[in-house]
């Protein structure tokens, strides 16, 4: 490859080609309907090649996710972790920043759930544990997630590298408190006690009654509220507040955000912090709202899967709840195929997640130029038929 | 005769609803120096991506000595020998002249054979041409003149024939241009042909053998340099008699609202970029700084319009001294008075993803009127945007339609439109014309006087003399980043050029 290929063509003034433009419902809608679908295609031949009838375990992965009222609760349940560590990779995204440490930042967050809950547990009712526990999460995971952008403003150390090495710090971090500190005299499990049950959030089961539906067992409990309220705020902060302009054109052209006089230093740490705080808040759902205890590795991988949930969901919050609910039925299903399916391993779903990233996140292009395309073909011939000129950009 | 070197038969090319190029035909002779005139955005650049195989044409033909060339990739332009120069350098500015040159071309899988054939052929190239340059020097390190002169030696590297230079001089010294053309001509000597496109009818006279004129996408006229008279290729440029003498009214400057004492600029390496700049802009009058790009014009102007820090000196505005050197930013600049419409609407003037309605508040976002707390008034800002496309014909008119899918002029609009509309004391304008079309360039430059009119002091930045000549009431010349001198408007532009080319330089 030449040097003269790999750079783009000189700007010809006034007559460079425009930006293909994707109507919203294409962008948000089909785009990644193709591309999960592409990523299932794949999956498909995997499950092939060791034997099994793809259809057949599509099937199984579907009952298991949708099919009885406790494999939905607990879609619900996974779903919801998946919306708090997707929106928070989608905020520091708008920034233009790539905050993989959720992960991390999801652990430490949990650390501030159980430090209010052991703190308030035997004084305080639910409705008082579970504001005070959030605000602990948020903040935990916001001053965990600090650190990265501030190094990262003031030192240049990259976020990428910085939010990964801080997962494995607040790994070890949190096994030494658990081990060392948290753990009570006698237990040989590194967990803390179990809160009392009166610090225990509301399960949902009785509101899925009333709709006729029997979650049975499932821990889908009032966290899942939280985490549709933290997608609307996302929405309302990114679109609709100053701050929100500030952080779209920081991540957009940086160059124009000091023409502008934004801070690019300070938005740059508050988007990490808001985005730290999201994560945090994760930590809310399983340890008060499930296991009732801070156990070690409660985070068990949903930090990452927010990655492939917010590339999936392109950023936007409505896209981030769908696509988290989509990661929701591939764990609870993949947990039902993986036992009615032996062949089928545990695995095999990281493979199909892992497989929905690199469609969705690292191929994002590949379908994208064909539909622009296919669509403004379409177009075309409708505005012919309506005899409009076409529109001058 | 031989065949030409290229021949171009109705080259057609449009990008959507612009036709950049229509039905040209064009015939370079071999060795002859060739050039190409056209206003910003009249289709030079499209044609000459062409005839790289960067753009593939809608129609027409392209041979190259005789032989019809399908030119699917600058690959296929390079075998058949043609070499492109880019106005924005295509270098790895990390690695050295010789690993520059032989880049693309490295031979093998291991270096050892291709650098030792490389710098040979390079030597060879550097004797036949007179083209001297470090082979082992780092390109960052490079004067521009000399960075350019690699390009050069790397288009000859390949082989080529036929070199295009597209705007070589825009970023060069008067004399560096000169050097430049002593190598195109030693260049012509050796049988080369040279394809020079510019819109600077000096450099047309200086240095072609024939000229062809280009008009909104169209080939107007090829003719014998000796044969052609500046004037007539002005008026074949534009397409009517220039006269680029906008009416200035006359009006009487008041208080100095502009003023900069002993400003000064160093990077973090500690490069001076600016030194001793003082001057002053009194209300109703426009400050015109001329100089040859990347002589700290653009510095001076982010440190104006508080993009950067200063390192000394001092500014006020309307009499308020403000200390640049520190906690100043560029939206405290805004509140107190001071709009700035920058060189690069691209890269810093507009968020290309935004919609046309978040780029009209943009820097003035925090205003109360778009919102009085957290959130934005989302029928604030589109009532403003609608009122300033209204205001300044912006086409289309359609405040949701992203930035980037406006004309190159329609964005400046936008720009000017956002800086100007909010009544501000003092104006910072950079290049306002730059790749805008006629019809836009004497808006702009009517708007630019009307707010002289109203009593706003204006500080222009432009490397089109002819522009700073039409609309301003004194020049600053500047040069390596201090100013070098003051001059009326009447100056010639002789005067000016020697200026701009540096005192030091002028004596020689």
């Amino acid at each position: 490859m030449s040097a003269d290929t790999r750079s783009s063509p000189p700007p010809a003034a006034g007559a460079a080609p425009r930006a293909v433009r994707i109507p919203p419902w294409a962008e948000y809608g089909l785009i990644p309907l193709v591309n999960v679908t592409a990523a299932f295609l794949v999956a498909g031949l995997v499950v092939l090649f060791i034997g099994e009838s793809p259809l057949a375990a599509v099937k199984l992965l579907l009952w298991g996710a949708l099919g009885f009222g406790e494999g939905i609760g607990f879609t619900l349940f996974y779903a919801t972790n998946f919306i708090f560590t997707g929106l928070a990779v989608a905020v520091a995204f708008h920034a233009g920043l790539f905050n993989i440490g959720g992960e991390g930042q999801a652990y430490v967050g949990g650390l501030g759930v159980a430090l209010v809950a052991l703190a308030l547990d035997r004084i305080a009712p639910w409705w008082v544990v579970f504001p005070a526990a959030t605000a602990a999460a948020a903040l935990f995971g916001a001053a965990w997630a600090f650190i990265p952008g501030w190094l990262q403003v003031r030192r240049g150390s990259h976020v990428v590298i910085t939010t990964i090495m801080f997962n494995f710090i607040a790994s070890a971090m949190m096994v030494w408190l658990l081990v060392d500190h948290l753990m009570p005299a006698g237990s040989m499990q590194p967990e803390t006690r179990t809160f009392a049950a009166s610090a225990a959030l509301p399960k949902l089961g009785g509101l899925f009654a009333l709709l006729g539906l029997d979650v049975g067992g499932a821990p889908v409990n009032l966290s899942l509220f939280l985490a549709l309220a933290c997608a609307l705020f996302v929405y309302v902060l990114v679109w609709r507040t100053k701050l929100g302009y500030e952080i779209r054109t920081v991540g957009l052209n940086p160059a124009a955000a000091v023409y502008a006089g934004i801070s690019i230093t300070r938005i740059a740490v508050v988007s990490m912090m808001l985005s730290g705080a999201l994560a945090g808040m994760m930590a809310v759902n399983p340890v008060l709202g499930d296991q009732q205890r801070l156990q070690i590795d409660f985070v068990g991988g949903a930090g990452f899967v927010g990655i492939a949930v917010a590339l999936m969901g392109r950023g936007h919050p409505v896209g981030i709840v769908l696509s988290a609910i989509l990661f929701g039925m591939l764990y609870q299903g993949g947990a039902e195929l993986a036992f009615d399916m032996p062949a089928v391993s545990r695995d095999m779903i990281v493979v199909i997640q892992g497989l929905v990233i690199l469609f969705a996140g690292a191929l994002e292009h590949l379908f994208r130029p064909g539909i622009a395309r296919l669509l403004a073909l379409g177009s075309a011939a409708l505005r012919r038929r309506a005899g409009a000129p076409g529109k001058a950009v | 005769m031989a065949a030409p070197a290229i021949e171009l038969v109705g080259i057609d090319k449009s990008f959507g609803a612009v036709h950049a190029n229509r039905n040209i035909a064009l015939t370079v002779e071999k060795g002859t120096i060739h050039g190409i005139v056209g206003e910003n955005g009249a289709g030079k650049s499209t044609l000459m991506s062409i005839l790289y195989g960067f753009y593939h044409p809608d129609a027409g033909e392209i041979r190259i000595d005789g032989r019809s060339v399908q030119m699917r990739s600058p690959q296929d332009a390079i075998a058949a020998g043609i070499g492109m120069v880019h106005q924005h350098f295509m270098l790895v500015e990390p690695f050295t002249v010789l690993e520059n040159v032989m880049l693309g071309s490295e031979g093998g899988a291991l270096l050892r054979q291709g650098i030792r054939n490389a710098r040979a052929t390079l030597e060879a190239i550097a004797r036949d041409f007179g083209l001297f340059v470090d082979p082992d020097a780092v390109v960052g390190s490079l004067p521009v003149g000399l960075q350019q002169r690699v390009e050069i030696l790397k288009a000859l590297y390949r082989g080529a024939e036929t070199l295009i230079l597209d705007e070589p001089t825009g970023v060069l010294t008067p004399a560096e241009a000169d050097q430049l053309f002593d190598v195109l001509r030693q260049l012509r000597a050796q049988g080369k042909t040279v394809v020079l496109i510019t819109h600077k009818l000096r450099e047309i006279m200086a240095v072609t053998n024939r000229v062809s004129v280009m008009r909104r996408g169209e080939m107007v006229a090829t003719m014998p340099t000796a044969e052609a008279a500046p004037e007539r290729l002005a008026e074949l440029m534009v397409g009517r008699r220039v006269l680029l003498r906008a009416e200035k009214e006359t009006v009487v400057p008041g208080r100095p609202l502009l003023g900069a004492r002993d400003l000064a600029l160093e990077d973090e390496r500690g490069v001076t970029l600016l030194s001793g700049i003082t001057f002053e802009v009194r209300a109703g009058e426009i400050v015109g700084i001329a100089g040859v790009a990347g002589n700290g014009q653009s510095e001076l102007m982010e440190v104006i319009a508080g993009m950067r820090p200063a390192t000394g000196g001092a500014l006020f505005l309307d009499g308020r001294e403000i200390d640049l050197t520190g906690g100043c930013d560029a939206a405290a600049m805004r509140r107190i008075g001071l709009a700035h419409v920058p060189e690069d609407r691209h890269r810093t003037g507009l968020v290309m993803p935004f919609e046309e309605c978040d780029n009209a508040i943009l820097g003035y976002h925090r205003d109360p009127r778009y919102g009085s707390g957290w959130l934005m008034d989302r029928r604030a800002v589109e009532a403003k945007a609608n009122q300033e496309i209204a205001q300044y014909d912006i086409r289309p008119p359609d405040c949701r339609l992203p930035a980037a899918n406006f004309s190159g002029g329609n964005q400046q609009k936008i720009v000017l439109g956002r800086e100007l509309e909010r009544d501000p004391a003092v104006l910072v304008v950079g290049q306002p014309t730059r790749g805008v079309d006629i019809g836009a360039i004497e808006f702009i430059h009517r708007r630019l006087l009307d707010m002289r009119a109203a009593g706003k002091a204006i500080l222009l930045v432009s490397v089109e003399l002819d522009e700073i000549r039409a609309l301003s009431d004194r020049i600053l010349v500047m040069c390596g980043g201090r100013i070098v001198g003051e001059r009326t408007p009447a100056a010639s532009e002789t005067e000016l050029g020697l200026l701009m080319a540096g005192a030091d330089r002028a004596a020689a």
